[in-house]
């Protein structure tokens, strides 16, 4: 298993923060997630036994998170948030728009493996509502157009 | 990056450096930085206890707890560690306020982490931030790099032979970590789960050690407290109600956005003034005080002092500073739906009423929402929801329960006109997009 | 402890200091309810059943997790208090499946009493309720999702109880599940204790499920009959064609000394009985085939052949071997047939464990034994050799939860990397075959520690555990197999210097250690006295033969030789278990008494067909030494049971048999075991009286006649008769045993038996062997121990 350089200075640096090892766990997932896509079995192993874990401890925990993934899904997720101060503002307008115009729901990914979507829940944003989140990237006061400027972006970006 | 906003009637004390580039290390020490912690090393533990007691700040995450005595129960003598906590989960929908001092003024929530640990005699403290404000994170980590580089973190901090580290943390994703027993066992690595209460943290927490568990805005309060006196911010209140805080005005507002106003402010000068009133020449329907949790407060309710005690009279809460407003053609239905769809979705599962009242109150509400509702399930949301009040194993339980009750209390009528498969009578305000099955 | 006074309902109630307000409140008789609470395992909170009012406190709060204080007011049954408990259950049953007539737990399910107590029955719950399919994740585990209730007690058994860990909480909220360590499947220890103390029927039992209800049962309370720790386990038995058949064990009333621990074997492998390749009928050779007859045929056969040789040739040319799994009476009894009725002390059985050392070093000693229960209450216990983890499951659990709840300290010394180091407070790796070296060592002879060096463990680590271990007050020293003869002798002598402490050998198999004191020796009699110095058996029976008898392997060479000219063999298959050639016997008239045709009965002339432990009553001796009651609960119509063929083969030799056992009680007529049709009226009668609870008591060959004489004759055995017939053990000690006599170390065959295996029984478990299957282990058919 084969994490960045970037990955290894900073989990090894992480485990110096804390009295126990398994601390890292949240963010360590965060992190791998990140470089590999999701989190493999490989992934879930590999960690376990850094951290000294059963992979079933290790399951226990993502599966808690909502970030984290076991599956595979596209290269920009697209997370939508419906929670209330949005809601008000159209966000479900704006989620319908979404699907339509990526051809999938909530959750889905696109077959070009290039977009996922997601409903997530208050992402930070209520007084720029409605927001989204692109992987990390926040775009706020969005509209069905503004939206759209922005998932032209990110295809470019993607294709490029 | 979200935008600022600003009101005259704003009092600047947590936002004050916000725009000012005070990221940089060295712009926060030209706008006083790293003062207060300074003059901290100087006082007594107990005495900055007792100047932050006095300052009448109560905590910025929800429960508005008088800071400086959540602090004095710190044991003096433990065996085991002690730390700081800085909660960063900032998830109550309606709030988005921790993330601009985290992205205008990180130093300062350092500086406050700092302080809350001197006062305890603490040597280490985290500051966990939720996982979506990756950004944040960044801006964090570099901040603390920057002030270890200082010599103003880490051994002999500002050459007082005072050790103290300062940790960045991160989530994944989930409101209850925000609830400060399930934040330490996320920080612990593990699932979410709230601790049995008694022992409270400040006797057992993070590793069995005395741990102080602060929201980020009670923390960055926490500086100017010590610089600017106890008087000085407790009379920017009412009595017990010391300081300002960061609203963050949501909804159907024309001037939306983060401002930073005293305790006690008038919530209808809040609405019409500050935020400029209801947009598109609507009227007023319902505004939730404190993020989603709280309870709502109808159109004829808002001549109340935005402060803790006030609001509490008022039969709601301050919570997290989540002001979100709702006009007349907002479907409360649908509103309820969707907070209890929030709840079901973010309840840990650890205990009954919570993880299966939220199910069934979500499932009856959607359903209800569709037209699919009878009378009978406006008396059994009620019961639910008032059978889940004050018995579940941590707050979140209660949280889902307080807004619907209000709802069901106060906006009866909408419900009964969604009886007898009429369509929803604010059909634009969002209506579900399926029909649920029944059983 | 302090004594810490509150009032609950208007009682005052009076309970130590730290115990927690539902213990509380159920000492003084008030039933809170809880479905997350369990005795001795970590609080959880989490159902909020338990709710009550307590003075002061604005919210209702939680009786599991409040700790008792000072003159504290409790209210458990006020209208708010019911209402949350009711609504509780409302809530449970939203997504409750409501299959209960289809559902194992039917008729004993926490969650339908509940409903029943609190009144929920009425649904107010009219969405789609959430579903899962059932999962199979073991040959003995199933997981019905929408039945869970997420009580947390499956979770917090394997993993705090039993120190596996197979079993998590994956995803939050409603979604939330319980999820077994291998994704869709375990991979674990597969005791069971998941299942059992599941309060709903969301894991259900792989042997048990859907075969029948729990009122149609009939539960028997008796011992289990695989390995020598003696767990109680309550057997549900049900009629079927062929006699009594046992659907399922378990001990979910946590008595005896076991409390609600089973292992796999204790749990589940009592299939054997109904095995189709059960003998049901006596077999006698004829023209070299062994062929079905009756049983006069068969005792009259035997009673001819054995008073032949015995009169022809003396009793030395009869050999006997006796069973480590029939009871102490039928061991007494054995014995004293081979004695009294054949006139030899050829006498022997399968030795798991040094005994006759131990009574040796013991004598006088009262209180040096340690009971199953002084492993759970000592404050430290030392381990040499074995793995309880695999050998004696339930003694693994003492420790581990001594350790865990009283903060016990283990020592464990090992030439492998038990399980339990995992536990202990000290671990030491020592060369295998180097355990008789530490107990020299530790008995001062400082020599002795070069042997027990490595890379791990050096001489002052030595010197530090036994200055530690001599630092400790009432600690249990517990052995295996490994430590015999002299260094028995010499932990015995280590254990002396220490107050309090207590030593534990270790044997293999159910009675293994009733066996032993029984007197299955060549040489010893029960309580280990010398057959030279009989004494009181001398008067008592009229009589013992003084010359030391021969050993198994002895009578082998004696049987080659055409010396040995019988042999009877008693539940035990010695050609199986030491692999030896059976035409060793073939000058011989060998009798064979066992369940199935095993490797030694092929070789009989006369093959009869027992009935096994589950199937009779009696007593075992753990290894422990405690001493437990044997109740009958299946029945193979066909078979009887070791004790009556002992008796009838006496008859059959025209043998007295008021000098063999007591005699003159109850009516003597067999009640017939024939079921069905066909069956008499006797056979009605017993129906009936089994239908009332009324035991049969009208069998001459009634075993608990013959405890009488055990109990008399036999040091130690004299504990009370009324708490044994009630069902908890009592322990026995060696202190006035005889002086034992120094055994050949080599006569000692450890089973090898691991925690899916139990020698020849463990081969006609279906359970043991689809879970082997499943572990990817070599069959159970060619390398398990037989016994
Ligand atoms: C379900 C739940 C979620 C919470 N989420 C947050 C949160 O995101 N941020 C926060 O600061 N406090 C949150 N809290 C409050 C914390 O438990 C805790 O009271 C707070 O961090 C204490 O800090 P304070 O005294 O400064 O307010 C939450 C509480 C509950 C019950
Ligand atoms: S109330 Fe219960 S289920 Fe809900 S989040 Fe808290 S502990 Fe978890
Ligand atoms: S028994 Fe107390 S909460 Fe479950």
């Amino acid at each position: 298993m084969k994490f960045s350089d970037q990955f290894e200075q900073r989990f090894t640096e992480m485990l110096t923060h804390y009295p126990t090892k398994r601390s890292v766990l949240v963010p360590t997932l965060l992190f791998a997630q990140d470089e590999i896509g999701f989190l493999s079995d490989e992934v879930i192993h590999e960690l376990a036994g850094r951290l000294d874990l059963t992979d079933l401890e290790v399951r226990n925990v993502i599966s808690y998170y909502s970030m984290l993934t076991t599956k595979p899904r596209g290269k920009f997720n697209v997370q939508v948030c419906t929670n209330i101060a949005c809601m008000l503002r159209g966000a479900d307008e704006l989620f319908e728009h979404c699907e339509k115009k990526l051809g999938i729901g909530h959750k889905g990914t696109t077959p070009d493996g290039l977009f996922s979507l997601e409903e997530v829940e208050c992402i930070g944003a209520c007084s720029w509502a409605p927001a989204a989140q692109v992987n990390y990237d926040f775009h706020e006061n969005l509209t069905p157009d503004k939206m759209d400027r922005v998932l032209d972006e990110y295809k470019k970006k993607g294709t490029q | 990056m979200a935008s600022l906003v600003s009101h005259p009637d704003e009092v600047k004390v947590v936002t004050k450096r916000f725009g000012k580039g005070a990221t940089s290390l060295d712009r926060y020490l030209e706008l006083d930085g790293y003062k207060a912690v300074q003059k901290a090393l100087g006082m007594q533990p107990d005495a900055v206890i007792n100047e932050v007691k006095n300052s009448a700040l109560r905590g910025r995450g929800g429960a508005g707890f008088n800071t400086g005595m959540k602090w004095s129960f710190v044991p003096k003598q433990s065996p085991k560690p002690k730390y700081v906590l800085c909660n960063g989960d900032e998830s109550e929908p309606g709030t988005c306020k921790d993330r601009l001092i985290l992205e205008h003024d990180p130093h300062s929530v350092i500086e406050g982490v700092m302080i809350a640990g001197l006062s305890v005699q603490a040597h280490v403290g985290y500051i966990y931030i939720r996982g979506e404000y990756r950004y944040l994170s960044e801006i964090m980590q570099k901040a603390i790099r920057d002030a270890y580089g200082r010599g103003f973190l880490g051994k002999n901090i500002f050459g007082s032979g005072y050790d103290f580290d300062v940790y960045w943390h991160g989530g994944a994703g989930a409101y209850e970590v925000g609830e400060e027993s399930a934040l330490m066992e996320s920080l612990e690595g593990k699932r979410g789960i709230p601790r049995i209460r008694p022992p409270f943290p400040a006797v057992i927490g993070l590793w069995g050690g005395p741990t102080i568990i602060n929201n980020v805005e009670t923390l960055a309060s926490v500086p100017h407290i010590i610089l600017g006196g106890a008087d000085w911010y407790a009379g920017l209140g009412p009595p017990k109600n010391g300081g300002t805080r960061l609203f963050c005005l949501s909804g159907h507002l024309n001037r939306p956005g983060v401002y930073e106003l005293p305790l006690g402010y008038n919530l209808r000068k809040m609405i019409y003034d500050v935020g400029g009133g209801i947009s598109n020449g609507r009227n007023l329907k319902a505004v939730v005080p404190g993020g989603s949790s709280t309870p709502v407060l109808t159109a004829e309710e808002i001549d109340v002092g935005m402060d803790f005690d006030s609001l509490a009279k008022a039969g709601s809460m301050l919570g997290s500073g989540g002001v979100v407003i709702l006009d007349d053609t907002t479907c409360m239905v649908k509103f309820a739906q969707r907070i209890m769809k929030f709840y079901q979705h973010e309840s840990c599962g650890w205990c009954i009423p919570c993880r299966e009242g939220t199910d069934w109150l979500k499932k009856t509400l959607t359903r209800f929402h569709a037209g699919g509702g009878t009378k009978k399930d406006i008396d059994n949301i009620q019961y639910l929801a008032e059978n889940m009040l004050g018995r579940t194993f941590c707050p979140l339980g209660d949280a889902a329960a307080m807004p619907t009750i209000s709802i069901v209390k106060k906006f009866r009528k909408e419900f009964e006109d969604h009886l007898e498969g009429r369509p929803c009578p604010f059909e634009k305000a969002g209506a579900v997009r399926e029909l649920p099955v029944m059983a | 402890m302090a004594e810490v006074n509150i009032t609950v309902d208007g009682k005052k109630v009076t309970a130590p200091a730290g115990t927690l307000l539902i213990e509380a409140c159920k000492g003084a008789g008030i039933e809170v309810p809880s479905f997350c609470y369990y005795p001795n395992l970590s609080l959880q909170g989490a159902c909020r059943m338990c709710l009550v009012k307590i003075e002061k406190m604005p919210k209702l709060q939680t009786a599991c997790t409040t700790v008792i204080s000072e003159g504290m007011s409790v209210t458990t049954d006020t209208e708010e208090v019911h209402q949350a408990r009711k609504s509780m259950v409302e809530m449970l049953l939203g997504n409750h499946p409501l299959d209960c007539p289809v559902c194992d737990a039917g008729g004993e399910c926490e969650l339908q009493d509940m409903t029943f107590s609190y009144g929920a029955a009425e649904s107010k719950y009219i969405d789609a309720k959430n579903h899962k399919e059932e999962q199979q994740w073991s040959p003995v585990v199933y997981f019905d999702r929408p039945r869970c209730i997420l009580c947390y007690r499956c979770v917090r058994v394997c993993g705090e109880g039993m120190d596996v860990w197979a079993l998590g909480v994956q995803n939050r909220g409603v979604s939330s599940i319980i999820a077994p360590n291998q994704d869709d499947h375990l991979e674990c220890e597969e005791c069971g204790m998941c299942i059992d103390i599941c309060p709903v029927g969301a894991l259900t039992s792989g042997a048990y499920r859907y075969k029948t209800r729990p009122w149609e049962m009939k539960h028997v309370g008796t011992t289990c009959t695989h390995c020598a720790d003696g767990c109680k386990t309550t057997l549900g038995v049900r009629r079927c064609d062929t006699g009594m058949e046992i659907v399922r064990g378990d001990n979910r009333d946590k008595s005896g000394i076991n409390g609600d621990f089973l292992c796999i074997k204790g749990r589940y492998a009592f299939d054997f009985a109904h095995h189709e390749e059960r003998l049901t009928q006596p077999l006698i050779r004829k023209d070299g085939r062994l062929t079905p007859a009756t049983w006069e045929e068969a005792f009259e056969l035997i009673g001819k052949r054995f008073a032949e040789v015995r009169g022809k040739h003396g009793g030395q040319a009869i050999g006997v071997v006796g069973s480590t799994r029939t009871t102490n009476e039928d061991n007494y009894l054995l014995q004293k047939f081979a004695r009294v009725v054949l006139g030899t002390n050829n006498i022997d059985h399968h030795r798991t464990a040094d005994f006759p050392a131990l009574a040796a070093a013991l004598s006088g000693k009262p209180e040096m034994t340690a009971s199953m229960r002084d492993v759970f209450h000592a404050p430290a216990m030392l381990l040499i050799g074995n793995n309880p983890t695999e050998q004696h499951p339930l003694l693994a659990w003492q420790m581990r939860n001594n350790v865990r709840l009283h903060r016990a300290r283990l020592y464990v010394v090992n030439s492998q990397p038990i399980k339990l180091r995992r536990q202990a407070a000290s671990f030491s790796q020592i060369p295998a075959g180097g355990e008789g070296k530490l107990a020299a060592f530790l008995a001062g002879d400082d020599s002795a520690v070069d042997a027990l060096l490595n890379e791990k463990t050096t001489r002052d680590s030595c010197i530090a555990l036994r200055e530690k271990l001599r630092g400790e007050a009432n600690l249990v020293i517990i052995f295996g197999s490994e430590i015999r003869g002299n260094n028995i002798t010499s932990v015995v002598k280590f254990a002396s210097a220490i107050p309090g402490a207590k030593v534990l050998c270790l044997a293999d198999y159910a009675n293994s250690r009733g066996a032993a004191d029984m007197g299955l020796y060549p040489d010893l009699l029960p309580g280990y006295h010398r057959v030279t110095d009989a004494g009181k058996f001398h008067e008592e029976w009229g009589g013992v033969p003084e010359a030391r008898g021969l050993t198994f392997p002895e009578m082998v060479e004696s049987a080659k030789a055409g010396a040995l000219r019988a042999c009877y063999l008693v539940g035990a298959n010695p050609i199986g278990r030491f692999g030896i050639d059976p035409y060793a016997f073939s000058h011989s008239f060998v009798v064979v008494q066992d369940m199935f045709l095993t490797e030694t009965a092929v070789m009989a002339d006369v093959v009869l067909p027992a009935a096994n432990a589950y199937e009779k009553s009696g007593t075992f001796t753990n290894t422990c030494g405690d001493l437990q009651l044997v109740k009958k609960a299946g029945e193979v119509t066909g078979t009887k049971s070791d004790f009556e063929m002992i008796v009838r083969i006496a008859d059959a030799m025209g043998f007295d048999l008021r000098k063999l056992v007591p005699f003159g009680r109850g009516a003597h007529f067999d009640m017939g075991q024939s079921r069905g049709a066909q069956s008499g009226e006797a056979d009605r009668h017993a129906v009936w009286l089994q239908a009332q609870g009324l035991e049969p008591q009208m069998s001459p060959f009634d075993p608990m006649a013959i405890l009488d004489e055990i109990q008399r004759l036999v040091p130690g055995y004299d504990v009370s008769r009324m708490n044994l017939l009630a069902g908890n053990e009592q322990h026995t000690t060696l202190a006035g045993s005889g002086t034992g006599a120094l055994q050949n170390p080599e006569l000692i065959v450890p089973a090898q038996d691991d925690l899916f295996s139990s020698g020849t029984l463990g081969r006609y478990s279906r359970t043991l062997n689809s879970v082997i299957e499943n572990h990817h282990k070599e069959s159970a058919e060619t390398d398990v121990a037989a016994d």
